[in-house]
């Protein structure tokens, strides 16, 4: 009996001493991954952005007043970069990326923010308002996927909804008290990144190796491009979308 | 106790007509053309149906303060007339109050329902649809581009399935979220449901109306006073149903005119 | 009359507890089951519409615990636009079904109309049974929705198509709530179904002797009369319900139109209408509005001629009213469309039966107010609760005038002004007649007395309290304020906000009222005082005739022959004030019904 008592702690001081040395190899090999970064581009002028007309709830045109909405589905800066173009990389196998950040979609001003969403399978986020007036949060995704679709309202007040997906796809989000509200929760697998308003992106914690990247926009498509990705080092892919 | 409680009903009774009489909740002010025969309408039966309560209540009352003590030797008696005296009443009565209010009423339901939009009529098509109202004026072509429901994107405010590539009609359509109106100007309003059942109604303008999903009814009517009113939907259509409405601004013919340019430019 | 080829199966009493109190056929039992039933859901119903008040009066305030009733409803004890109509819908559904129809009609009228007819027992013991069951189960799986996650429909009681056929993507609840709706409401209708034939049969053959139809009370007509309309309205609302119930699992059709759009997608469907389930809603809708308060009628008489000490002016005349009334309910229903999109012409051809069903309601009105004239009238909880039937059908009643025209229709429909009128009329007047039929029959029910002075005050604060909530209800929906409105966000209604307040404080102290009667009836049912005999009252009917509390075969050994009317009150030359209906005193002076 007391042999077998024996062999039990030795045993489990072996499997912990394992466990501990993974967990500290993974963080060693943290140090030694690359990322990619870039611009995406929209040739030419960016396509006209109609103006909202928020009238039928006077808290969202109270908001708007000084400085109008317009539609988000193209959203280019200064230099022709364009914002909102979610970049992932096709064919991920490896494990899933721990959340350093809580992702948060925010309801502001009647509009949505920010308008895309990026995030991994199975990472939380949260849905929060900031406004005074209720919202609905109707994400609508492809019944095929697994995904299940959600209708949910938030008056002011009320706490955030924690959510996750389970299936990689693009989701339309939308708000049905206020129709002109739609965003996108971009599920994806593996590291990702979304370009900001001068279509700057980075894509941090790839290991070393040979990646395709895909872009996608809401509604310029999506483009590929291969990359080779060095140890600690940074790999660039740009794209350049052409508005339709 | 009994004569508490008949104190209680003519007090309750009293004060329930006060509000009305006092007009404390009037009903909004009317500003359409067929509006004052409803407005009379509604007069007339709140002066019988008031009436019938106030005198209802009052007998009441007094019966239960009357008969409620009798005292030992009381015999019961009969009400002058009897049953068949009362059936007579309530048939005359009520049934001449019945028969009045009815065949007037005709008149206003008609002024609404059973006559034609004329010919110069201004078309405007609203649409419903969960949970806001938007509207679509021909454009200078006077015709309305057909319905594409595969085509409708509320995330690029194609609100109600233009083509705008292929139907040269649509072209011109002007889609508002607000329904701006000439003063004094019939409009023939085209009513469409995008999805389940909503409803039109303008307090001021005298108008209530359901959409029917699936199948487009019409309404006529002539707003005869410059402002900005409301719609509201009536109908229970889903969770946001309490925040759906939209403006309308009824305005001069300069002001429209200006309106609708400034609303075309904008599409 | 004496027919025994007719007469239920005689059945012995039962002497388990599980056939004696559950599972039982006796017809008391059922009747007392219902009244529990009502009971519960009628307390379920008030606590969700003390919720909706407090949201409508003061919709910033978070209701503390509210989070524990709904996760997603009510996040963080605020509650959501979904969550208030989801539980405007259940505060609807439960008290017309679970309790405007089970209490007046399922639970008095399975207590008492085999006694008031002579019967040991209903016809089909066993169908009254399952009546009972069927419709507990009924309520089970409409209070399931509640634990569904997306929680019950918010479609409201009327659950109009398409919102109601087209699926979750209309909003929370409205898939597998929906779903629970109509099951439970087909389920529902079967009960009453059941229940209906049975009624039907004992008015009809098992009567005992001497009991001709004319010697029937009042009560005992309005339930015969009710239960006609029950065997033909939920046989209308039943297939209505399966077919709604198809759309969603079979994917049919019916009540889904060609086109209908949502989120940008387009939705499967074609064809179907709404107006479609309007019509067959409202067929079944509008007899159950006198489903709900034709038993009132009948046992408001049956109270108020026990307490005056005189029959009616006209048994006939109430009698042929109610079935007036019965019948042009069935005309009328259209009412609730004038504004639907259905042919303008069928508005007027809707609105003037609509009209002429105001003459029947007020010829009982009057024949009750002319009776009233040169009575006795005894002053008691349950006569308290008679007379203020009678001031709350009136007050119901005359707002019927507005609603009734089309032209006026335009108007006020779907305006809280249509919330008064059915609240007052239906709602509150049926719950009138619910505690005078509890105040006036609770001896005979339990062998003890309810107490007087809690019965007085709980009539008070009703009958004020009721008042002060229903009657601004007619101001609101005259400024045009728009009914299943979570909030007042419209410009034009915001300065209407303090009239909801005053509602909801109303409400609250109305609903505590409600709190005093439950006491009272639990305590009373109890540690009450003993009915000093079997007729408290000094009635003349049937009921009183037997033991206090009747025994398993409702007259023991000795069935009961009648020979006279049903309400033989201050006849002249008798020996005393009443003459029951089993007496054998000869009376003279009067002209009896043959």
């Amino acid at each position: 009996m007391r042999n077998r008592h024996n062999l039990a702690v030795v045993l489990s001081a072996v499997v912990l001493v394992g466990c501990a040395a993974l967990i500290l190899s993974q963080g060693v090999n943290a140090a030694g991954e690359g990322k990619i970064t870039g611009t995406v581009k929209l040739d030419g002028p960016a396509p006209h952005m109609k103006g909202i007309d928020m009238s039928k709830d006077p808290y969202c045109s109270k908001a708007h007043a000084s400085d109008p909405a317009h539609y988000e589905t193209y959203v280019a800066g200064a230099n022709g970069g364009l914002a909102n173009v979610v970049l992932y990389i096709d064919g991920w196998t490896g494990a899933a990326q721990a959340s350093n950040a809580v992702l948060v979609f925010d309801q502001r001003n009647c509009m949505y923010t920010p308008h895309v969403l990026a995030m991994d399978t199975g990472e939380s986020f949260k849905v929060q308002t900031s406004d005074q007036t209720a919202h609905n949060i109707h994400p609508n995704p492809n019944p095929m996927t697994g995904n299940i679709p959600w209708n949910q309202s938030q008056p002011p007040g009320s706490p955030p909804v924690e959510k996750s997906w389970k299936a990689t796809e693009f989701i339309p989000v939308k708000c049905n008290i206020h129709p002109w509200m739609n965003g996108w929760f971009a599920v994806v697998k593996g590291p990702y990144a979304t370009s900001d308003e001068n279509g700057n992106f980075t894509i941090n914690n790839v290991p070393p190796g040979n990646y395709t990247v895909t872009a996608w926009h809401e509604a310029a498509g999506t483009q590929t491009q291969k990359v080779t990705v060095a140890a600690g080092a940074a790999a660039s892919a740009n794209f350049t979308f052409k508005a339709k | 106790m009994a004569k508490i409680f008949a104190v209680t009903i003519i007090l309750i009774a009293i004060a329930s007509a006060i509000p009305i009489v006092m007009h404390m909740w009037p009903m909004p002010q009317d500003i359409s053309t067929h509006g004052y025969l409803i407005d009379e309408q509604y007069t007339d039966t709140m002066w019988e149906a008031g009436l019938s309560f106030l005198a209802s209540q009052f007998l009441l009352a007094f019966f239960i303060w009357k008969f409620s003590s009798p005292k030992p030797g009381d015999k019961i008696k009969s009400f002058p007339g009897g049953a068949k005296g009362l059936v007579i009443a309530a048939f005359l009565l009520v049934g001449t109050e019945c028969l009045a209010l009815g065949v007037f009423g005709v008149k206003a339901w008609a002024s609404v329902y059973f006559t034609a939009p004329s010919a110069n009529a201004m078309p405007i098509q609203v649409q419903a649809g969960q949970f806001a109202f938007y509207f679509r004026y021909p454009g200078p072509d006077g015709t309305f581009g057909p319905l594409h429901p595969d085509k409708i994107s509320e995330a690029n405010a194609n609100f109600f399935g233009l083509d705008t590539t292929n139907d040269p009609d649509s072209k011109d359509d002007i889609v508002t979220a607000e329904m701006a109106i000439p003063v004094n100007r019939e409009i023939h309003l085209l009513m469409h449901s995008k999805d389940v059942g909503h409803s039109f109604y303008v307090p001021e303008l005298r108008v209530q109306q359901d959409f029917v999903p699936g199948l487009d009814v019409t309404l006529h009517f002539t707003a005869t006073k410059i402002g900005k009113y409301e719609i509201v939907c009536t109908q229970l259509c889903g969770l946001g149903h309490y925040n759906m409405k939209a403006y309308l601004e009824v305005m001069s013919q300069e002001d429209y005119d200006a309106w609708i340019k400034q609303q075309a430019a904008l599409q | 009359m004496h027919d025994m080829s007719t007469h239920a199966v005689p059945h012995g009493a039962p002497t388990s507890f599980i056939r004696k109190h559950v599972f039982s056929i006796d017809h008391k039992v059922i009747g007392k089951q219902y009244y529990a039933l009502a009971l519960l859901a009628a307390l379920i119903g008030m606590v969700l519409s003390w919720i909706m008040r407090l949201h409508l009066g003061y919709g910033s305030l978070a209701i503390p615990g509210l989070h524990l009733l709904s996760k997603n409803g009510a996040p963080g004890d605020v509650m959501t636009p979904e969550y208030y109509l989801q539980l405007m819908t259940m505060h609807g559904t439960i008290m017309v079904f679970f309790v405007l129809t089970t209490a007046p009609f399922a639970a008095f009228g399975n207590f008492f109309l085999p006694i008031q007819t002579g019967a040991e027992d209903m016809p089909f013991p066993h169908f009254n049974m399952m009546s009972f069951w069927v419709t507990f189960t009924a309520f089970l799986v409409l209070v399931a929705s509640f634990f569904t996650g997306t929680g019950p429909t918010l479609g409201g009681w009327t659950q109009y198509a398409p919102l109601s056929a087209i699926g979750d993507v209309g909003g929370p609840g409205e898939g597998l709530g929906v779903v629970l709706w109509a099951a439970s409401i087909a389920i529902f209708c079967i009960g009453q179904l059941l229940g209906s034939l049975n009624f039907i049969t004992t008015t009809l053959d098992m009567r005992c002797k001497g009991m001709s139809l004319m010697r029937l009370p009042l009560t005992a007509w309005a339930w015969f009369i009710t239960s006609i309309m029950g065997l033909t309205a939920f046989a209308v609302l039943m297939p209505a319900c399966l077919l709604l119930i198809l759309d969603h699992v079979a994917g049919t059709s019916f009540f889904r139109p060609s086109n209908a759009v949502i989120n940008d997608q387009v939705l499967p469907g074609s064809g179907g209408s709404t107006l479609l389930w309007q019509h067959l809603f409202w067929f079944f809708g509008h007899p159950e509005v006198y489903i709900a308060i034709v038993p009132g009628l009948g046992i408001v008489s049956h109270v108020l001629i026990t307490n005056m000490r005189r029959p009616m002016l006209s048994h006939r005349v109430l009698i042929y009213s109610m079935g007036a009334l019965a019948l042009l309910s069935y005309m009328v229903y259209g009412h609730h469309m004038f504004v639907s999109g259905m042919n303008p012409v069928s508005s007027l051809a809707f609105s003037f039966p609509t009209l002429v069903i105001t003459i029947p309601s007020t010829i009982v009105v009057l024949i009750w107010l002319g009776s009233l004239y040169g009575s006795r009238l005894r002053i008691n909880s349950a006569s308290l609760f008679a007379l203020g039937f009678i001031s709350m059908f009136i007050s119901g009643g005359v707002s019927g005038f507005f609603l009734a025209q089309p032209s006026i229709d335009i108007m006020l429909h779907a305006t809280y002004f249509v919330v008064g009128h059915f609240h007052l009329v239906m709602g509150v007047a049926a719950m009138f007649g619910i505690f005078a039929g509890t105040y006036f029959w609770f001896p005979k029910m339990t062998g003890r007395m309810m107490n007087e002075t809690l019965g007085k005050v709980h009539f008070w604060m009703s009958f004020v309290g009721a008042y002060c909530i229903f009657m601004p209800f007619h101001y609101l929906g005259i400024a045009g304020n728009v009914r299943r409105y979570q909030a007042f966000t419209d410009d034009y209604l915001i300065p209407l906000i303090p009239v909801h307040k005053f509602i909801t404080i109303a409400a609250l102290f109305t609903g505590f009222a409600q709190l005093i009667f439950v006491y009272n009836l639990i305590h009373s049912r109890f540690w009450g005082k003993v009915a000093p005999n079997d007729n408290p009252w000094e009635g003349t009917s049937l009921e009183w005739s037997t033991a206090t509390p009747p025994p398993h075969n409702n007259f023991g050994d000795k069935m009961p022959v009648v020979y006279h009317d049903p309400y033989q009150y201050s006849v002249e030359g008798a020996s005393t004030d009443y003459v029951m209906q089993t007496s054998t005193e000869q009376l003279k002076n009067t002209d009896e019904e043959k």
